[in-house]
């Protein structure tokens, strides 16, 4: 691989989600994603340290807030919707809760979350929320 | 690409350059502002067009590039424009096709070299932003108004400047925004280049020279910095460490590490400070070992000086060295430097304090900015969704761990919000709660009772004279506060379980309940120090009156009253010694912090390695599962640990004064502990199973450490002002009051109307006042600020209840 001549090397996304530092987390998929210019994984040097930047300690909390709002965004269509949500809600439970407990949490989150009313959460809902969250820097942070 | 990215890009690309383009604009109404209106809008048609075709081409980074980083060189213009007229041939029909390469750079050469001012700059700007095209028309207009003088007017000087502040602020702020890498990169290659051809230009006139050369120092000085930073980064200790701890246990134990290490720097500043500036000048300038009675073993003691156990101890050598405060001399000034060691003592003793403060409460003005917002319980399950899982989990064992704790933490709520509307038994938890911190009373007020019942033994023992003790009786105190410590918060533990809270509830209520035992033992151990040190100084007068009597019986037969007094050579070992109660609380101090210390390590190494090899090991041979019933492996106790650093770190504060070793001591204390614990939290402990934020702990750490460190330097301050030092010890012995020392030097190293200003400004009659403006400042302040906070809530409230149109 010749850096020097032919820096646009793209890596794919099955071999990013295996670092050690994204192996365990259950939205891998959807971060390499979100940083890649695709949309489908394939990043480049550049979105690489993007990624890491972004998740780092220092950046800003505007920034993550809407690099967050693109991961959890999973059909890409710049809201969040309930299915967004199931999903998230799957990922992050591993499919232990029963659906009823499921469809219960997603409403409760959109009822409190969303403040136009159109029953999904837009970037302006999300930001207000996650803005308010104590612990949102701590935990989307990424130590490399 | 994404809607937000692209919006973005696209507001930020029409800014700036509309902005130029307009101002260059007014500057020229000779220009033919009809012709330029219409270029300007061909122009942009064109740039568009342009890079759509570049894009399509997919010589997209070469060709924006060529578009924004045209160099000044006129064979590179040739050489992109002809690159540019193969790219986007059929938009540039009226202007290259009939010229041609060649004429465009004579051209482009006659102008350059003519004409410095603003034509080049009127030029380069627009090619800077603009397709080529633009810039060719362009040396079209400029070829026919030739004859324009080139003088830069003072609003375009403005207005130049304002541009390249404006590129500036952006290169600050390219790191915030949201755009791609490629774009970030592009964007800061051609800020900078700006930036960097319209400096040299701004600086005409007369200090061109200056301002060229303060810019370059500015550049360097820059660039310096972000190396320095590099560099400070890569020296951060134990970062590896701590990542892997971080990776395997969450950011709850992390928390715990990073707040040694940020101890462990605190320290080692204070160590400087001591050891540089009270230590080493002693050391290397002070009279020797044996030069003075002060300095040099007693007679008595001199036949056990060196055992290990009286040095374990710190008698013997070790207590007569630069280590505690005995062996300083009272010399005003010491060695060929005429440092003055008495004022260095007093003045590093202060400066201590003085820095730990300033440090804490910067610590917790950071902390407190970053967090922001207070505590709202409004997006409960939001917040669970979307900040529950850490990201900074790499281990799988300990994302099974979060996983399930999540579970069970949806769980949870869920059932909360079901059963929201039913109202528990408050009677019998509420009954619950009183019986539950009625129990901790008694304990509180128990272990109250031993430690001043042990203190007073250990009094009645030292009357009695300690060598008829043992090891115990010797280290009572010591060793009944430490069991204290150990075994009292598990108590607690296990009398909360009665109260029912919330997990962050209960912890916070833990800590408090800690916190008062420490306290509470720290207090009565103060106080039985003061006992002590009111005993030596009742000894002191009776010692006087003795050495007056054994000095009368030197000169016996030899000289009568009138003659001067010879000098009889006697040994200082040898001269009877008056008792320096400083270096006992110093002393006590030490062996406090070195038993502590050793309490820590032994229940470390027994409690959670000896557990963790019992379990692993007999887990075959025993009839219940080891490994999940009663014991199993041991949690790491973030709070204990905590709390167990906070508290020693105050009882350094407390005893620095007297004892200049400490925080030497507890710098090694730190750096042990940090590779022991790490290891032991690697090797012996597993994750938590149930995992909850205690949020805003770090700044609930920091206040701690506040009160402690207030508290702790209360007690120390209070011998300083009110107890007159030892007369036969110590830097301060001959004088009546400790800070006597900072009266004598203004009046023998300042000069004269220093110490009548500092008189005058000591006068109650100003100090009042003052106090009296500061506390109206801070109630200011607090109004202020309270005002603030209304403001915030009014403004979170509206934003929750208006409906808001979106905004992207």
């Amino acid at each position: 691989m010749d850096y020097t001549n032919n820096p646009d090397v793209k890596l794919p996304l099955a071999l990013i989600i295996n670092m050690p530092e994204l192996k365990e987390n259950p939205f891998r998929n959807r971060i390499v994603e979100s940083f890649s210019e695709d949309g489908l994984g394939n990043i480049s040097f550049n979105d690489f340290v993007d990624m890491f930047s972004v998740l780092s300690e220092t950046a800003p909390r505007e920034l993550k807030a809407i690099y967050a709002f693109k991961i959890y965004d999973f059909n890409t269509d710049n809201f969040i919707c309930k299915e967004d949500l199931e999903k998230t809600l799957n990922k992050l439970t591993r499919e232990e809760l029963t659906p009823e407990e499921v469809n219960l949490v997603c409403e409760k989150a959109i009822e409190e979350a969303d403040m136009d009313g159109d029953n999904k959460l837009c970037f302006t809902d999300f930001e207000n929320m996650i803005s308010r969250a104590p612990d949102f820097l701590s935990t989307f942070h990424i130590r490399i | 690409l994404f809607h937000i990215g692209v919006d973005y890009r696209n507001l930020e690309e029409e800014g700036p350059e509309v902005d130029i383009g307009s101002k260059v604009k007014e500057e020229k109404p000779k220009k033919g502002q009809a012709r330029r209106s219409k270029a300007k809008e061909k122009k942009k048609v064109l740039r568009e067009q342009c890079e759509e075709e570049c894009r399509q081409d997919e010589e997209a980074p070469k060709c924006s590039k060529n578009h924004r980083n045209e160099k000044a060189k006129t064979e590179e213009r040739g050489d992109f424009k002809r690159k540019t007229k193969d790219s986007c041939d059929e938009e540039r029909n009226h202007i290259s096709s009939e010229r041609g390469g060649t004429e465009e750079r004579a051209h482009a050469e006659k102008n350059m070299k003519a004409k410095k001012t603003k034509r080049k700059k009127e030029k380069l700007v627009f090619s800077c932003l603009s397709s080529s095209s633009e810039s060719e028309e362009l040396s079209a207009d400029e070829e026919e108004s030739q004859e324009e003088k080139d003088v830069l007017t003072q609003e375009e000087l403005e207005k130049l400047k304002e541009a390249v502040e404006e590129k500036k602020k952006l290169i600050a702020n390219l790191r915030g925004k949201p755009w791609p890498m490629s774009k970030k990169l592009v964007t800061l290659r051609e800020s900078q280049e700006f930036v960097e051809k319209y400096e040299g230009a701004l600086g005409k006139g007369k200090g061109r020279k200056l301002y060229a050369y303060k810019v370059m120092m500015m550049k360097k000085w820059m660039k310096f910095q972000r190396d320095f930073e590099n560099f400070r980064t890569a020296c951060i200790p134990w970062e590896m460490k701590i990542k892997e701890i971080e990776s395997h246990f969450g950011s709850s134990v992390a928390s715990y590490f990073i707040f040694l290490r940020w101890m462990y720097g605190m320290n080692m500043i204070l160590f400087g400070l001591t050891f540089g500036l009270v230590m080493v000048p002693e050391a290397l300038m002070g009279r020797p070992y044996g030069s003075m009675p002060r300095k040099t073993v007693p007679r008595s003691e001199q036949a056990g000086a060196m055992d290990f156990a009286v040095l374990w101890d710190f008698g013997g050598y070790a207590q007569y060295s630069v280590l505690f405060y005995g062996y300083y001399n009272n010399q005003r000034a010491i060695g060929w430097l005429k440092f003055r060691m008495p004022l260095s003592y007093f003045l590093v003793g202060v400066g201590t304090v003085a820095y730990s403060y300033m440090v804490v409460i910067r610590t917790m003005a950071r902390n407190a900015n970053r967090d922001g917002g207070g505590d709202d319980t409004s997006f409960n399950f939001s917040w669970k969704m979307f900040t529950s899982w850490d990201y900074l989990i790499g281990n799988p064992e300990t994302a099974d761990n979060k996983f399930a704790s999540i579970t069970t933490s949806f769980k949870e709520s869920i059932v909360e919000e079901q059963e929201s509307h039913k109202d528990e038994n408050i009677h019998l938890t509420r009954f619950l709660r009183v019986l539950a911190n009625f129990l901790v009373l008694c304990c509180l007020a128990g272990s109250g009772y031993l430690i001043y019942f042990v203190v007073r033994r250990s009094q009645k023992f030292a009357l009695e004279g300690l060598e008829n003790y043992g090891w115990w009786e010797r280290n009572e105190v010591n060793m009944v506060m430490s069991l204290l410590g150990m075994f009292c918060p598990m108590l607690f533990d296990v009398i909360s379980s009665l109260e029912n809270y919330h997990p962050r509830i209960a912890l916070q209520w833990q800590l408090g309940r800690i916190f008062a035992l420490f306290l509470g033992n720290l207090y009565t151990f103060i106080i039985a120090l003061m006992d002590e040190i009111n005993l030596k100084r009742r000894e002191e007068e009776v010692v006087k009156y003795n050495m007056t009597v054994w000095q009368a019986s030197l000169y016996n037969g030899t000289v009568d009253d009138n003659s001067t007094t010879s000098t009889i050579p006697v040994d200082p070992a040898d001269v009877p010694r008056g008792p320096c109660w400083e270096t006992m609380v110093g002393q006590e101090f030490v062996r406090l912090i070195v038993s502590d210390t050793m309490t820590t390590y032994i229940t470390l190494l027994i409690g959670d390695f000896l557990r963790a090899v019992f379990v692993r090991f007999f887990n075959y041979c025993w009839c219940w599962d080891l490994e999940y019933g009663f014991p199993s492996y041991s949690e790491f106790d973030v709070s204990g640990n905590v709390l167990g650093l906070i508290f020693n770190q105050g009882m350094i504060w407390m005893g620095a004064f007297y004892a200049p070793c400490l925080p030497a001591l507890n710098v090694l204390r730190l750096h042990v502990s940090m590779y022991l614990q790490c290891w032991a939290v690697m090797c012996c402990n597993v994750p938590q199973e149930r995992v909850f934020k205690a949020s805003g702990s770090n700044n609930f750490y920091m206040a701690m450490l506040l009160v402690i460190l207030f508290l702790s330097t209360l007690p120390a301050i209070y011998t300083i002002v009110s107890i007159p030092p030892s007369f036969d010890c110590g830097p301060f012995s001959g004088k009546k009051r400790m800070y006597d020392v900072i009266q004598e030097t203004l009046e023998n190293d300042f000069p004269l109307w220093f110490g009548k200003v500092f008189s005058y400004a000591s006068n109650p009659g100003l100090v009042l006042p003052f106090i009296l403006v500061m506390i109206l400042a801070i109630y200011y302040l607090q109004s202020t600020s309270k005002t603030y906070k209304a403001a915030n809530m009014d403004l979170k409230k509206k934003l929750q209840t208006v409906s808001l149109p979106i905004t992207i």
